[in-house]
């Protein structure tokens, strides 16, 4: 082994775990977060940095990893997932209502996050275990693993985080080949049980009306999407706001550091969820539709890595995680400009907040780690 | 599902589905930008006002109210800024708990904490109420050095009314208190809801609530630019507030000072007027009340005790509570034998001691009577009998119809609020007041007593001095007035109140002059003399007495009876008796004879007002009043 190597082939060790489309649209998205985030909130600037660099270089450990490795890593990492929401359920903190933190003494920290990225590891591995056997067991037995942790989640009760675990699952489930008789109707029944609420909200929304299932928080929350202005200082002030943002933004938006909105502090949570929210307003309808270009081409190069990964495992991974970051950015977007209702979702990469940041980064390094293995494999 | 699959095939469905995702992600993402198109494209008119409705905010600044002054200047009512401190109940969580944390910063009494729950029981749920009043700078820095603690809570500079004269003329000036919703409805009615945004307090009592219309201003606006929490961020455009008219009264505060003090802590009331234009020179109503206690909320027991004390503090007697005249009525009664034609001045009756009437003997003052009485003899000597005839002569109706031209039983439309119009009696009037067909009815005997000022006759102090002022200006009747001019504080423009008499009275010289003739010689030789001894100035007057309670059978005697069921003192009178420049009626409530306690009252406010003289024992206004101007 030479240990004295050259400045170009130094760089070059550096360079070769990452993709280099991938990376340019991710440094394009964390550049434009900066940018906004110095107008929403300038004193989080600092951390907002540090958060990124961690974040990028995590992306770059991942990336090195072979993803034969990384899959090897997926049950570890569920079963111990798994303990620590059995463990939240039965010694957790409970705050704002629900129980979602765990504290192991040195750090609190919420074991259902970590079920993002578990999930979709698991059944990947899951089904790479059974290739060329998968048939109606598989599918059971890979619905049991989605729904014990979701489960857990759902009881928390933290129904934003188990819809996008349970999304996050589905995905690798679909794409393993789940048939479309099955597929088909479980669409139906979602869109039929979702139009039905939107149709009939004006009764289920009554204070009396018990929903059984969901939590009155939550409860809350598509009521008041149904109606924002029948609690214009509560939950609905949220998306009201958001929308006047949005549209008082019009073609090309009011200019960096010149949202009213942003900096008379109507816009709630403007740094994390609703940063969306800034954007528009600033930069109006132009920067909306180059940030959702941008993401979408962040997507279809996901797409691409997955449709030409080696193995079955990997396949699965990396298209479970592209979809993941579409589930983010679609919830995140559709929630700020009233479409969608409230659900605790960050904007990928944008958002402050250095957890997701890391996990989201940590998602992107799994994708190069892929893409790395199929040029390897091709030369 | 079990098929066989060959991992080619695998791949191949596998990228079926990739694309079919694709296809998905492009369709959902196209549903945001058709969002944002329809958003920040079609309704971005919408959304740019809503924007700009947010982020600016009209604040009303309301306008400085104007003044009030006496005749000379003294001022009577003014404006201090003084900080508040306001909690903002909709943008606090727990009041109690933030109360309890003030109140280590800054002094918070039981009684302002009661004060606070009562406002805020009054007020919109989104309006500020104050805590506290008045702080001290000290205070003001403790709480801004730690405003942060408290979101919702603010300091605030306020303008409140004062009243440097206490409660010398507490029912003249009357006092402001807190909007209330009654006030909101009279204010709606008179589409002066949107003048009044960002005002607190309004006139309640005397001239802050009769002129509350001139006093108040109009109120102007600031745009400015404000943060969600509804703090002012900057200053966008003003419109700058107009203050309010300040009024010059036709009150002298000295005189009224002099009359306030003459009557001690009797009960009673005093009015005196200029008989040429009808400006009311002193108004007291004894005992009177301090307005300063009702400026920023009275309390329980300054209320309590100005309520329920048995002198009835708040009861405005001169205009509001009316009362036989007694023999007041006398001089008024002769000039409607001599208009009538019903007597001359020369024409004299024998006075036996009583007058019969159906079978009923009405009985003179003096046992075996005052022998031949003309008509100056029936004033200086306040003959009864001589009027018991003349009533009977003249009849109710002509009595009524002759006497109330003078205002006499009707509202004198004084500037003041709360004016009771007494009562004028006549067939016409006995038949609305009784609801039983049977006590409907007008009996002659009834008219004998109304002719010496008694029965159903109750007239208020104001109606006498009106009335007085009447006959003393030769007929011509002014509508009496507090004030005398109402002010532009930015242009000094004066607009005077009722300079115009409202009637002329047709009355024929030679009748008024022997009815003051006999006035003045009231107070020479007559029932006044005592009173008006050694005046250097020729004053016209004439005592009464009006009866509380009747004794059946038995004489009166004052001794014997309990001091409230006691006879209510009058004294009428006017000086100079050539010119007059002043008209006054005063009323002692239970003060027996009018020669005795009304007179001397009446002395004191003629000597002052002609002469400067004060009584013995006062001191000089300069004095005990705070110095103004």
């Amino acid at each position: 082994m030479e240990f004295r190597l050259h400045p170009v082939a130094l760089i070059r060790a550096i360079l070769r775990p990452i993709d280099p489309p991938l990376f340019l649209l991710l440094t394009v998205l964390l550049a434009a977060a900066l940018v906004v985030m110095q107008s929403a909130s300038p004193a989080r600037m600092e951390a907002q940095l540090a958060n990124t660099g961690v974040a990028l270089a995590l992306m770059w450990v991942t990336a090195r990893i072979p993803s034969a490795r990384l899959l090897s890593l997926a049950m570890p990492l569920y079963v111990l997932g798994v303990v620590l929401l059995i463990g939240v359920a039965l010694f957790g903190e409970i705050s704002k209502g629900a129980q979602r933190w765990l504290d192991l003494g040195v750090a609190r920290i919420q074991p259902s996050e970590l079920m993002k990225i578990a999930m979709p590891l698991m059944l990947a591995w899951f089904f790479q275990q059974r290739e060329g056997a998968i048939g109606f067991v598989e599918f059971v037995l890979a619905g049991v693993l989605l729904a014990v942790p979701v489960a857990l989640i759902v009881t928390q009760p933290d129904l934003g985080t188990s819809l996008l675990v349970a999304a996050a699952g589905l995905y690798v489930i679909f794409f393993a080949g789940l048939s479309w008789k099955l597929i088909v109707p479980l669409v139906l029944v979602a869109v039929v049980g979702l139009g039905s609420i939107v149709a009939f909200g004006d009764t289920l929304c009554q204070p009396e009306v018990d929903w059984q299932v969901l939590r009155e928080y939550q409860k809350h929350r598509v009521c008041t999407l149904l109606d924002p202005t029948s609690d214009p200082l509560g939950k609905g002030f949220h998306i009201i706001q958001s929308t006047i943002a949005i549209g008082s933004g019009g073609m090309f938006g009011k200019g960096w550091m010149q949202g009213t909105q942003t900096h008379l502090s109507f816009i709630p949570e403007r740094h994390t969820d609703f940063i969306f929210a800034v954007m528009a307003e600033e930069f109006g309808l132009i920067g909306a539709l180059v940030l959702l270009v941008v993401l979408f081409m962040l997507l279809l190069r996901g797409l691409m890595i997955a449709a030409a990964a080696p193995t079955l495992g990997t396949r699965l991974l990396a298209g479970a995680i592209t979809m993941i970051f579409f589930t983010y950015a679609f919830v995140n977007m559709g929630m700020v400009s009233g479409i969608l209702p409230v659900v605790g979702v960050p904007l990928p990469f944008i958002s402050y907040g250095g957890t997701a940041l890391v996990t989201l980064c940590i998602g992107v390094g799994i994708l190069m780690s892929i893409q790395r293995e199929r040029a390897l494999s091709q030369s | 599902m079990t098929e066989f699959r060959s991992p080619d095939q695998e791949v191949s469905r596998l990228r079926v589905r990739l694309v079919v995702a694709g296809v998905f992600m492009l369709i959902c993402l196209s549903l945001l930008a058709a969002r944002f198109v329809y958003l920040q494209v079609v309704r971005f008119d919408y959304y740019h006002t809503r924007a700009e409705d947010n982020r600016i905010a009209l604040v009303p600044v309301p306008p400085n109210r104007g003044a009030i002054v006496d005749r000379n200047g003294k001022v009577l009512a003014r404006n201090f800024a003084a900080y508040t401190l306001d909690i903002t109940p909709s943008q606090v969580g727990d009041l109690d708990d933030t109360i309890d944390r003030l109140s280590e910063i800054v002094d918070i009494s039981d009684y302002d904490r009661r004060r606070f729950k009562k406002f805020r029981e009054e007020s919109k749920f989104f309006e500020s109420v104050p805590i506290r009043t008045k702080l001290t700078d000290e205070e003001v820095a403790r709480f801004i050095a730690r405003r942060y603690l408290f979101p919702g809570v603010d300091v605030q500079a306020r303008l409140f009314r004062e009243y440097p004269q206490g409660d010398l003329l507490g029912h003249v000036v009357g006092y402001m208190g807190r909007i209330n919703n009654r006030d909101v409805d009279h204010l709606e009615a008179r589409g002066e809801t949107a003048n009044y945004r960002g005002t607190e307090h309004i006139g309640k009592r005397g001239l802050e609530e009769s002129y509350e219309a001139e006093l108040h201003g109009k109120t102007g606006s600031e745009q400015v630019e404000v943060d969600a929490g509804g703090r002012k961020v900057r200053l966008l455009s003003r419109r700058t507030a107009v203050p309010g008219n300040s009024l010059i009264l036709t009150v002298d505060a000295g005189l009224q000072a002099v009359a306030h003090q003459a009557f001690g802590d009797r009960r009673g009331a005093l009015v005196a007027i200029e008989p040429s234009t009808g400006g009311v020179l002193a108004l007291v109503s004894s005992p009177s009340f301090d307005p300063n206690l009702f400026v920023d909320g009275i309390s329980v027991a300054d209320w309590k005790g100005l309520n329920e004390s048995p002198d009835r503090p708040l009861l405005n007697r001169a205009i509001y509570s009316a009362y036989p005249p007694g023999s007041t009525f006398k001089p008024f009664m002769g000039l409607a034998g001599l208009s009538t034609g019903k007597r001359t001045p020369q024409q004299a009756i024998a006075d036996p001691g009583f007058y019969v009437f159906g079978g009923h003997r009405f009985m003179d003052d003096k046992i075996g009577g005052h022998g031949m009485v003309d008509l100056h003899t029936s004033i200086v000597q306040s003959c009864n009998t001589y009027y018991y005839m003349l009533a009977n002569d003249l009849g109710i109706e002509g009595i009524a119809d002759f006497m109330r031209p003078f205002g006499f039983g009707q509202l004198t439309g004084i500037d003041l609020p709360g004016e009771a119009d007494g009562v004028l009696p006549s067939p016409d009037w006995k038949r609305k007041r009784f609801k039983k067909p049977g006590q409907q009815k007008w009996y002659g005997g009834e008219t004998i007593s109304v002719g010496i000022g008694q029965g159903y006759n109750a007239y208020t102090p104001l109606q006498m001095a009106t009335a007085l002022s009447a006959l003393v200006n030769d007929g011509v009747v002014f509508k009496p007035h507090v004030v005398k001019y109402v002010v532009d504080p930015q242009t000094g423009t004066r607009r005077e109140v009722e300079p115009k008499p409202i009637r002329q009275i047709p009355l024929k010289a030679a009748h008024l002059a022997a009815i003051r003739a006999a006035m003045v010689d009231v107070n020479k030789t007559g029932t006044g003399a005592r009173a008006f001894a050694g005046a250097e100035y020729s004053a016209g007057g004439k005592t009464g007495t009006a009866q509380v309670y009747s004794l059946k059978g038995s004489k009166y005697k004052e001794g014997n009876v309990a001091e409230r069921l006691r006879d209510h003192s009058w004294f009428i009178a006017f000086a100079p008796a050539d010119k007059p420049r002043i008209a006054l009626a005063v009323l002692v409530e239970n003060g027996g004879f009018g020669s005795r306690s009304a007179a001397p009252i009446a002395r004191q406010v003629i000597d002052y007002y002609l002469l400067g003289k004060r009584p013995a024992g006062q001191a000089s206004e300069d004095e005990d009043a705070p110095a103004d101007h």
